[in-house]
């Protein structure tokens, strides 16, 4: 059987992603890798989940969406109580099940969490979406911020603005998580990123992915043909927010302190410019921005004070290069001819 | 149901003209419309719309620019909801019901303005119209489970057999946006008749066609009919068409119906040739 242009599509992101991990365990088994590069490896891994799972919203089905941190700080915050909870109600000594199971946890809770947001948001349409989605990320800041919880023996007590919990403070409001247990790992990391890879490119080439594909390219002709819109937005919505949350709580577990104000506006349109920036509805695309993108600022530290503004100047750069038609002509040209088989994007824009 | 509420119900006229072919008399009619009216603001575009159409009919919905046609089709499909009327679908009243139900009900369209998924293959876009024929779960396709692969192999030989009314099955893998003019019109077409429906409305199908493809797409609209056992509702321009495979016409003007009947009863009627032409000077 001939594979299809999809599939090898797909097990080239793959063998990527596996590659660049082998590559990774290599250079730390040498010694080749700097102290800097080894612990921004889990971050990397949890922006590249992020930026695939916040695809799914913005490239697939089509919506801006501009509260993902939102759902990170749900599962970071789920995540490390679960793990605090396992440790000291079970004695559980197995980090990677307790990882795991706090990771599943921190999705659970980021999934109930885009279910209640995306009732009232996919109401709406575009920008307004946008707008509300922002808002929303917000309030979770802000209900983060404001909420306190303890591990009193085998007991998890949850309050609201009262810090006076009997046993140990395991989230204190507005100072955040501190004393974590580090038990993310690289190795799950980088099993986070395949599973992910795996749910949006299996999602997106089923009959439930080509629904929401639809509803994106043309609204009114998807409803025709009998597709439920509410449903397959959310689907997508709640799917790309487990995702989110479960990236949530490896990031949660790779630091001893994390506060609230670790999620705020910034993070969401940070996870926004590896989108857009990899391509709108390019996974491959957002895994090489989300890696890139994470390491620059620390390569950039030899501009000193200036290192944000090259880091801008890059981005403009990026920008100009993948979308100014003169400059992607001028690329068109330096890149070997394609097969004539294959239309290029523009030609299917024009028709 | 009690006497003391007989004695309060409104007795209405019910249509007192309609006509069906003759092969689908005794059958229950895919469609009727009683009364269908819809008010934009105070501005009636559709106004006492009353309409039978039979089981195997090819029904044909004509009149000048902004006659309402396609408001017609658009509260037919539950794109608008009517101001007042009724709308029956084999039998069942849609009040309250939306697109989607209309369409699980057994109502599928075409667009004038072709509405394609245009970024997807011409073989997608027909899945996406067997999307509530053949059907798995969000589960089966992440995980890949035996339902995945049994139910893709159906709609994907499904998909072709349907392409391969109009000789599509090559295209296949084409994107849909870069399909010439005609071709999208057809893909159109499969993808309506892939919801399964009952009754096809087609707007406007021979639209940007030359007069060869429409001869074909004349004869393709008939073999769908016999094929599939199919109502068509159709709205064009192109008289040579509506003339030539419309059983039952349907003259609109201003949102009112000005004529009913065959294709020669329509071209004698002198209200219609009013509608199209104007008045005769000195008449």
């Amino acid at each position: 059987m001939k594979l299809k242009k999809n599939t090898i599509n797909n097990l080239i992101t793959y063998i990527m992603v596996i590659a660049a991990f082998l590559l990774c365990q290599w250079m730390l088994a040498s010694g080749k890798m700097t102290r800097s590069l080894k612990g921004q490896l889990i971050p990397i891994c949890v922006y590249i989940v992020m930026a695939v799972s916040l695809n799914l919203v913005v490239g697939i089905s089509g919506e801006l969406s501009l509260g993902h941190a939102g759902f990170m700080s749900v599962g970071a915050f789920s995540g490390i109580v679960m793990s605090a909870w396992l440790a000291g109600a079970f004695q559980m000594e197995n980090e990677i099940v307790r990882l795991l199971l706090a990771m599943a946890c921190g999705g659970v809770f980021a999934g109930i969490a885009g279910v209640l947001i995306g009732i009232p948001v996919l109401r709406l349409r575009g920008d307004y979406l946008a707008i509300v989605t922002l808002a929303f990320g917000e309030i979770i800041r802000n209900i983060m911020n404001c909420l306190y919880f303890s591990l009193d023996g085998s007991r998890i007590r949850i309050s609201f603005n009262n810090p006076n919990l009997p046993g140990t403070i395991l989230i204190n409001g507005p100072a955040g998580a501190a004393g974590v247990d580090k038990i993310s790992t690289f190795g799950m990391g980088f099993a986070l990123i395949l599973f992910s890879l795996f749910v949006v490119l299996n999602l997106v080439n089923s009959r439930s992915g080509r629904a929401i594909m639809a509803i994106r390219d043309n609204r009114i002709a998807a409803e025709a043909m009998g597709i439920n819109v509410t449903k397959y937005k959310m689907m997508a919505f709640v799917t790309s927010a487990v995702l989110a949350g479960m990236a949530g709580a490896l990031y949660g577990l790779n630091f001893s302190t994390i506060t609230a104000s670790k999620f705020k506006f910034d993070t969401s349109i940070l996870v926004l410019v590896f989108v857009v920036l990899g391509g709108i509805g390019n996974i491959r695309g957002s895994i090489i921005a989300a890696t890139l993108l994470t390491i620059l600022p620390e390569l950039l530290r030899a501009f000193n004070d200036y290192r944000m503004l090259v880091y801008a100047i890059v981005l403009i750069l990026v920008m100009l290069m993948t979308n100014n038609p003169t400059m992607r002509a001028f690329f068109e040209r330096l890149r070997p001819k394609r097969s004539k088989g294959e239309p290029t994007a523009k030609e299917g824009e024009s028709a | 149901m009690t006497q003391r509420q007989n004695e309060k119900t409104r007795m209405v006229p019910v249509p007192t003209y309609a006509i069906v072919p003759e092969r689908d008399v005794d059958k229950r009619p895919v469609l009727e419309a009683r009364h269908l009216g819809i008010e934009f603001g105070g501005l009636k575009a559709v106004e006492d719309f009353n309409m039978i159409v039979g089981r195997t009919e090819i029904a044909g919905l004509i009149g000048p620019n902004g006659a309402g046609k396609t408001t017609v089709f658009n509260l037919l499909t539950k794109v608008y909801q009517p101001t007042s009327g009724t709308i029956l679908i084999d039998g069942k009243d849609t009040a309250g019901m939306n697109t989607v139900q209309a369409n699980k009900l057994g109502i599928a369209r075409t667009f004038q303005n072709i509405r394609l998924f245009s970024n997807m293959s011409v073989e997608d876009n027909v899945r996406i119209g067997l999307h509530n024929q053949v059907k798995y779960g969000m589960f089966s396709g992440i995980f890949r489970l035996p339902a995945y692969w049994r139910q893709e192999k159906r709609q994907h030989e499904q998909a072709l057999e349907l392409l391969s009314i109009f000789d599509m099955q090559d295209m296949a893998s084409v994107k849909a946006g870069s399909l010439p003019y005609g071709a999208q019109r057809r893909l159109e077409i499969v993808r309506a008749l892939a919801t399964n429906p009952l009754l096809l409305l087609l707007d406007e199908p021979a639209a940007g066609m030359n007069p060869h493809e429409t001869e074909e797409l004349m004869e393709n609209i008939i073999k769908i009919r016999d094929k599939f056992q199919i109502a068509v509702m159709l709205i064009e321009h192109d008289m040579n068409l509506v003339m030539g495979i419309c059983e039952g016409i349907c003259v609109l003007n201003y949102g009112r119906i000005i004529a009913k009947g065959t294709a020669e009863e329509i071209q004698s009627n002198p209200t219609v040739i009013e509608a199209y032409l104007g008045k005769r000077k000195g008449a």
